[in-house]
């Protein structure tokens, strides 16, 4: 088990107290959320739509180049060939471009979904997957509150499809595809706590430009991707019925509970067992 | 040279058991009986399925997307075919915790039953992994997600057959009449109760607890934090339903092979579990009642998805449970047998309600199972099913133990 004593006995510690209090561990947080990630700041107002970033994307993952261009009224929908999609929106403020893929989150539901820790959350920031792991059980499609990853279904050696926000060129110290070729600039990369910064100061420096919200500051409990709009984010097709924690919080609970039943329940049914016993009375009618 | 004797004979011996089971696999009784002329033809049919499906890949048989990655064999085959064999822990909670010595007889079939069930709809889980050859990792300890639900799910599946496998095996040595392997295989009996009890209960809730990430993916009239518990309790009479309902077919189809005691004890067995099956699902429906109040979802049930959640509730848990009542206040079992399939429709609808139909059902495009994916489903449940006769037909399930290994438990 990976699961060392100390941990152990952390966890239990930690069940007992949610026990007492009745209440899900909620103070625990992720360790690795305290290192500054690295992430993407995506600015609706500035992106003009051109696909640069989706075919630089096709380029590197070795997928088929995009057919179709965004048109107003048409989702495009990210699938199992195109990990990032530009989507068109009229809106209040006149036609929009916007760019949609895996957001990293901070605490990922699909890290905390995966038994065989094959989408994993990295401590420079991305989510990857790693095929050499994954047994491809789809959990962390049914888990992810954005709906990402995708599958898939025409192969016999299917793999999940998903952004990982180039993991390998950041490794060496460049950029994601998507944010070295836009031309518009809408795409910009850095830690998160920079580019938040810089979302907060584009916000106050400009609020006729902006509407005043930075999505993925908090959404899911923060993730890695930001994004600027000029207007509300439900006109631009997001997902704002969010909660504002993270999504592995919820089987938290659930989880922390096991140890304690796992010491609780056989001594329980042990002593329900010998309470109930008629002892020297030998009954074998039933056999 | 002593030594040299001992081999042989041992040798011999080991020959002779193998000998055993060879013979013993030959098919007994009349081959072309009804059941088997309609379920061979399904199950070639689901044989061919399952390789087209590791040859093409899972999308040329199944209709599952990309919005609704689990469908109709999670959906049924594991978490409805789990609860259904919940009926194994609480059969043994209560002969072997509660030393209620009248369910005794039934032990044996329920536990075989919930072992075949895990065998087979578990297993089933396999057929759903796109990448099957990867499932080694989280086994073997290369990968352990320990934060995640469906490793634990999956673990317990694992441990808990072994449990149910102890369990039974005192009828496999009677079978093979192997006298000492039954003295120590009987003496874990108690053991493996206790694990399996444990393991149940976390598993059972655990599957529920698979879909608490996916919360605004399901109708709000299913999603609840308390999803786990309500799989856990609804397992019990899910599970005692599938006994009930079990029970009396085995009961006819296998008449010959049950003692005259048993005969007698037969129906006081079937009211004494419609009581529990009863409360446990007063239980649940109060607890169904605590969440839907407390979620504030009254506004919800003015709307398609509501009337659908009514009828679960009122038609599939309160009409049963009062039915219940009666067949135990009137000691009918026609009347427990007809709440038990009534139950067993409800659970199904239930636990489809969470996976399949309430799962993304905003979502533009629904899924609806293909007839290859149903094919399958029934291909797995008629496998089991003869795999359960053949059992029956050889080992001293129903039938009583031979005289000599009455002394052991
Ligand atoms: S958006 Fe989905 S796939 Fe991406 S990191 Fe978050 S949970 Fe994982
Ligand atoms: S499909 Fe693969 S990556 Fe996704 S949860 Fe399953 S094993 Fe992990």
């Amino acid at each position: 088990m990976k699961m060392n004593r100390r941990n152990f006995f952390q966890t239990l510690g930690i069940t007992s107290l949610t026990l007492a209090i009745g209440k899900s561990g909620k103070a625990i947080t992720n360790k690795k959320t305290n290192v500054d990630f690295k992430g993407i700041l995506i600015d609706a107002t500035r992106c003009v739509g051109c696909q640069s970033c989706e075919i630089a994307c096709a380029e590197v993952n070795n997928l088929p180049e995009p057919t179709d261009s965004p048109e107003v009224g048409i989702t495009r929908n990210l699938t199992e060939f195109q990990r990032c999609v530009v989507n068109a929106y009229d809106t209040s403020k006149g036609e929009i471009y916007v760019k949609k893929q895996c957001m990293h989150c901070n605490q990922p539901a699909c890290d905390a979904a995966c038994l065989t820790q094959a989408m994993n959350k990295t401590v420079e920031g991305p989510v990857i997957w790693r095929g050499d792991k994954c047994m491809g059980c789809r959990y962390c499609m049914v888990s992810c509150p954005f709906d990402i990853p995708k599958f898939e279904y025409h192969s016999a050696n299917p793999k999940i499809q998903k952004c990982d926000m180039c993991f390998s060129k950041i490794k060496e110290g460049g950029v994601p595809a998507c944010v070295e070729n836009c031309p518009a600039e809408a795409i910009i990369f850095g830690t998160r706590r920079e580019l938040l910064n810089e979302a907060r100061k584009r916000i106050v420096e400009n609020p006729d430009t902006y509407y005043n919200h930075i999505y993925g500051e908090s959404e899911a409990g923060g993730t890695c991707v930001l994004y600027l709009s000029p207007v509300p984010f439900e006109e631009l097709g997001f997902k704002t019925n969010l909660q504002n924690s993270s999504y592995p919080e919820l089987s938290k609970g659930f989880l922390y509970s096991v140890p304690t039943i796992f010491v609780l329940w056989p001594a329980l049914l042990l002593g329900l067992r010998e309470a109930t016993k008629d002892e020297p009375v030998k009954t074998i009618e039933n056999e | 040279m002593n030594n040299l004797d001992h081999t042989m004979v041992k040798e011999n011996y080991a020959g002779k058991t193998w000998k055993f089971i060879l013979q013993e696999f030959k098919p007994k009784g009349k081959f072309l009986t009804p059941f088997n002329i309609i379920s061979l033809p399904i199950m070639l049919l689901g044989l061919v399925l399952i390789v087209i499906r590791f040859w093409k890949g899972l999308g040329s048989i199944t209709n599952l997307t990309q919005e609704v990655p689990w469908g109709l064999w999670i959906g049924f085959d594991v978490v409805t075919g789990v609860a259904f064999a919940g009926g194994a822990y609480v059969i043994t909670f209560m002969v072997y915790i509660l030393n209620i010595k009248k369910y005794q007889s039934i032990v044996r079939v329920t536990v075989l039953n919930g072992f075949l069930a895990y065998v087979f709809y578990a297993g089933a889980l396999l057929l759903d992994l796109g990448r099957p050859w990867n499932v080694i990792n989280p086994i073997i300890g290369n990968n352990f997600g320990t934060s995640s639900v469906l490793f634990l799910v999956a673990w317990h599946f694992l441990l808990y057959m072994i449990a149910q496998l102890i369990e039974f095996s005192p009828a496999i040595a009677e079978w093979l009449g192997k006298r000492r392997a039954h003295k120590i295989l009987s003496g874990m009996t108690v053991a493996a109760v206790i694990f399996g009890i444990t393991l149940s209960t976390l598993h059972q809730s655990g599957l529920g607890a698979l879909y608490l990430m996916a919360k605004e993916k399901i109708h709000p009239l299913w999603y609840s934090e308390f999803i786990p518990v309500m799989f856990f309790v609804s397992s019990i009479f899910a599970g005692l339903s599938m006994v009930i309902f079990e029970g009396s077919i085995s009961y006819k189809v296998f008449s010959d092979q049950i003692s005259d005691k048993s005969h007698a004890s037969h129906n006081s067995i079937i009211v004494g579990l419609t009581k529990i099956c009863a409360v446990t699902m007063f239980a649940y429906f109060f607890l169904q009642v605590l969440v839907f109040v407390h979620a504030q979802n009254w506004h919800l049930l003015n709307t398609p998805m509501g009337y659908w959640y009514l009828v679960e509730i009122f038609g599939f848990i309160v009409l049963p449970m009062l039915l219940f009542i009666l067949s135990y206040k009137n000691n009918s079992t026609f009347l427990a047998k007809t709440a038990a399939v009534l139950t067993m429709v409800g659970i199904i609808i239930n636990r489809l309600n969470v996976t399949v139909i309430g799962f993304k059902w905003d979502a533009v495009s629904h899924y609806y199972p293909s007839w290859m994916e149903i094919a399958v489903t029934f291909a797995v449940i008629f496998t089991e099913i003869w795999v359960f006769r053949w059992i029956i037909n050889r080992m001293p399930v129903l039938r009583d133990s031979p005289s000599w290994a009455k002394n052991h438990n």
